[in-house]
């Protein structure tokens, strides 16, 4: 059966496509070494557009109204500019009203695109640019340690990792945030207080690295203006020993924290990366990871911990697993305490 | 029916939700078609793999292997049509409910004629409506043009004027509309349909074809200004959404191909059967199905020849869950909570569930927390529908639903362990009034058959009568005003055998009179205090019931059910009532 991959890898490769959220310029080419904060791509946001209808201004019919334009698409007017007149000796022009752009003409009438802001696409890791997606973003290739977690809030931000956690089981209190933290990206456990994460925030941190979260702090955290990614999810939960250990290991180095949101649509999980330059480039996961025995696997119950262990045994046909009782198709899987229990596939992520 | 009339096709039906993909066999046993068995696969469509065709093919390997007969080639290509020895199949057919809710703006005329009707029609399928643009909107032309530029809408629905009315303003909106697709980067420009005046139909397949990715016109909606029509609008966007989550999902295309064009959403493929169900098993009180899935949950209720088709995005026991508190208090979700834990586990729970929606509740509590969102969320629903349900459909001076079948479908509760826990989350949540047979659909089979019927108008017919749906219960559930403890109605159950039992039933209680399964029995009930058991105010009658492993069950609860404001008189109730029924 298909299993649900969980990536906790020390070492290997990568493809992640970066795109804006709508048409805008690439700014780099393929072949390029980007790091983390370089900007791929850019594009215009939250644009407003006017509508001016020059027939009516003018008091001629539509068609005449388009003979009589001076501009066209893609031209830049500014406010006060003529962008039609009616010839003879008592002509009539029809002027800007803002600085904008033409986007459409036609049927009497011209748009203008005014305003917007510009929206700046960073790589979010440092690699190679392998693919240009027209108008859109690229795809970068990149090789080091990769960690994926449970929930993300949406957004990219790479920094040096702190850490604020000495056990997995910890809790992050404001009072540890101190100013030496500035600007680092932060490996902590759970986070029960609002005032942590406006602290946090006050502190210009890059990022949050949480074991979990309350869910009654989602929104906020969904707000945040800076990444935060659940390695478990919501609710008090230890993180795991594999993502503690990796991510421990790699403190003081750069990471690239990519906290999207796992939605149907984005159909992308929220991971850390962190790049490592060799000579030779490791292995990509595989694409596919089937649920056999032998396989190591993340168990995640819904409102306990979640459990590691290794699949012994794949009944083939569905079970009734005490003791709620449901009905589903399971494995047999060891604990690392020796442990064998029975659990449904469909809570088993596949470690590799 | 004569063997002649069976042409002994065989029948593969995939259904691709959001957590798993369904492979289900149908063939002919014995001159009749039955449902031979199924094979499950994670949905494959999101990420990692992010195409749903891995789940199609790997639900389809594990009904061949589940069934040992082969049903794929050496190189796990779906053998179509079967070859002599048997392997392969002859039909296929493909539903889906998979893939985020569509991004609907809503365009119409009144806010209570044409967009009413135009929201219906959203209603109908898996849409979240993001934007409404009409009439008496309030904001400028360009600030209409701007919002649809930033939802960046999947879908643009289009109703407006009757049939020979004035198509001038309507133009005027749809030139907005055309407008703001234009303005749109070609690749992510909306899918339209326009259900509208229709002297304004090929007007606006000329001008709309180039600024939207597929354009399909339906008769109009509102055809007069006291006539609405939603049935073959609901057609059309069936087609329509299909198209568009091809154009999402390109893999979908293939699979289409594959099925030689039957693709259909789930949810009017499930409309198709039930409206066949009310007509064949329920014509006098019709049906209401209610599938709960883990991006959706729908409602359908049928009368005859009329539907009502409710998708309800925000009330999927999946990745919706996060969004569920905009809809709901905390204090509301934790009422049916049978266990002293906080609320705050609800909702840890919740948010946990939303980012794991496949996985299973396996422990009791985490179980009763399962079956609490269950409850709340099949409410949430039940009191929408009540507002959307047509005229002949709402049960006449009541606000509850009053159905002759409910039928039951969705993962959560056909893995709930026993029956009893099944049919007490369908009564503590719809809280039907009336006398109402409950089923489940256990294999989850409604939408896969009415997907079948579009390539085999027999099978479906044949394979609901063969018992591939299961039978729960009936249920009586009496409407009255008397306080609790009052004696409401006397019922005498008259069992085939002879033997009789009879049972004072007091208002507030919940009583479960033993049926066997199988066994028919007439039901005396005598109203008392003008109690209505569903056959008027004060009424008596008798009502044909059949036996099950639960019995027939008297539910004198009240409507609606008023619970405890304290917390432990709460949940001993709770408890009460789910040992009345276990017992």
């Amino acid at each position: 059966m298909i299993a649900t991959p969980l990536r906790i890898l020390p070492l290997t490769t990568i493809v992640r496509n970066r795109l804006l959220p709508l048409d805008g310029e690439v700014k780099v080419r393929a072949g390029q070494k980007v790091s983390a904060s370089d900007v791929v791509a850019e594009a215009r946001l939250n644009t407003k557009h006017l509508i001016l209808d020059v027939s009516a201004e003018l008091e001629i019919p539509p068609a005449r109204a388009d003979a009589a334009l001076k501009v066209k698409r893609g031209q830049k007017v500014s406010k006060g500019d003529a962008v039609a007149e009616t010839g003879g000796m008592f002509g009539r022009e029809a002027l800007a009203p803002v600085d904008g752009l033409v986007v459409v003409t036609g049927g009497g009438k011209i748009v203008l695109e005014r305003g917007g802001a510009t929206l700046s696409l960073p790589a979010g890791i440092s690699g190679t640019v392998t693919q240009i997606i027209e108008n859109r973003g690229v795809s970068i290739r990149a090789s080091g340690a990769l960690i994926q977690g449970a929930w993300g809030n949406g957004k990219v931000d790479a920094g040096i990792l702190a850490s604020l956690i000495n056990q997995p089981d910890d809790t992050l209190e404001t009072n540890q945030l101190d100013v030496s933290l500035r600007g680092s990206i932060l490996l902590a456990g759970h986070v029960s207080s609002l005032k942590t994460l406006q602290a946090a925030a006050e502190l210009l941190v890059r990022g949050l690295i949480l074991s979990s979260l309350d869910a009654n702090l989602a929104s906020a955290a969904a707000q945040a203006p800076y990444p935060i990614l659940l390695l478990e999810g919501f609710g008090r939960r230890p993180m795991s020993a594999a993502a503690f250990k990796l991510l421990s290991t790699n403190l003081k180095r750069e990471v690239s924290l990519l906290a999207e949101a796992r939605s149907a649509r984005a159909n992308a999980r929220p991971e850390v990366f962190i790049s490592v330059t060799l000579n030779q480039e490791p292995p990509e996961p595989r694409d596919v990871e089937m649920f056999a025995a032998g396989q190591a696997v993340k168990i995640n119950w819904l409102a306990r911990p979640a459990q590691f262990g290794v699949i012994t045994q794949i009944f083939p046909l569905e079970k009734h697993l005490p003791p709620a009782g449901v009905i589903a198709l399971a494995a047999a899987i060891r604990l690392e305490n020796g442990e064998t229990i029975t659990a449904p596939l469909s809570n088993l992520e596949a470690l590799g | 029916m004569p063997a002649s009339l069976v042409d002994g096709n065989s029948l593969l039906a995939v259904e691709i939700g959001s957590i798993n993909t369904r492979a289900a066999l149908f063939d002919v046993v014995e001159g009749q078609y039955r449902f031979i068995g199924q094979g499950t696969s994670p949905t494959t469509a999101s990420a990692p793999l992010g195409n749903a065709a891995y789940g199609v093919q790997s639900a389809i390997q594990a009904l061949q292997e589940t069934l040992a007969r082969p049903l794929t080639n050496a190189d796990g290509h779906l053998i179509l049509p079967s070859d002599p020895d048997g392997s392969g199949v002859d039909q296929f057919s493909v539903t889906f409910s998979f893939g985020a809710a569509f991004k609907t703006v809503l365009v119409g005329l009144l806010p209570d004629v044409s967009l009413k009707s135009v929201e219906a029609l959203a209603a109908s399928t898996y849409a979240r409506v993001i934007d409404a643009v009409h009439m008496n909107d309030t904001r400028r032309p360009e600030e209409q043009v701007d919002a649809i530029l930033r939802h960046g809408p999947d879908l643009i629905l289009v109703a407006g004027g009757t049939n020979g009315g004035a198509t001038r303003t309507l133009q005027k909106t749809l030139e907005l509309i055309g407008l703001a697709c234009y303005l749109l980067p070609q690749e992510t420009r909306p899918a339209l349909l326009f259900a509208g005046n229709e002297a304004l139909a090929q007007n606006v397949r000329g001008s709309m074809k180039n600024f939207t990715s597929l354009t399909a016109l339906a008769p109009n909606i509102r055809p007069l200004a006291t006539v609405e029509d939603l049935t073959p609008a609901q057609a059309q966007l069936a087609q329509l959404t299909s198209a568009l989550r091809e154009r999402q999902m390109p893999e979908m295309s293939e699979i289409r191909s594959l099925a030689g064009g039957f693709l259909m959403p789930s949810a009017f493929a499930r409309g198709r059967m039930l409206r066949y169900l009310a007509q064949a098993i329920a014509a006098e009180g019709g049906a209401l199905s209610v599938d709960m899935g883990a991006s959706s949950l729908t409602m359908t209720a049928a009368l005859g020849e009329e539907l009502s088709l409710n998708v309800f995005p925000q009330f999927g026991i999946g990745e919706p869950l996060a969004g569920l508190m905009r809809h709901t208090s905390l204090e509301d979700l934790a009422r049916w909570l049978p266990l002293d834990l906080p609320a705050e586990t609800l909702r840890d729970y919740l948010y946990q569930k939303s980012i794991f929606p496949a996985a299973l509740p396996v422990s009791a509590e985490e179980l009763a927390l399962e079956h609490t969102l269950a409850r709340h969320l099949l409410q949430l629903a039940s009191r929408a529908l009540l507002n959307r349900l047509p005229a002949p459909m709402r049960s006449s001076g009541s606000n509850h639903l009053s159905f002759e079948l409910i039928l039951a479908s969705g993962s959560t509760l056909t893995n709930t362990p026993t029956l009893g826990q099944r049919l007490m989350i369908l009564l503590d949540s719809l809280q039907p009034v009336g006398v109402t047979s409950l089923a489940l659909d256990q294999n989850n089979l409604l939408a896969m058959l009415g997907g079948a019927a579009e390539q085999n108008s027999l099978l479906p017919v044949q394979v609901v009568h063969s018992g591939a749906l299961a039978y729960l219960a009936t249920v009586i559930s009496p409407v009255s005003n008397q306080p609790y403890g009052t004696p409401i109605v006397r019922a005498k159950l008259i069992r085939s055998d002879g033997t009789e039992s009879e049972t004072e039933v007091k208002m507030g209680g919940l009583h479960v009179l033993p049926l066997e399964s199988g066994q028919a029995a007439q039901l005396e009930l005598r109203p008392l205090q003008k109690a209505d058991v569903g056959l008027g105010p004060g009424k008596a009658g008798s009502v044909n019931v059949l036996g099950s492993s639960i019995g027939v069950v008297i539910d004198a609860r009240g409507r609606p059910i008023h619970l405890p404001t304290d917390p432990e008189k709460r949940r001993e109730l709770l408890q009460r009532w789910r040992s009345r029924m276990e017992s």
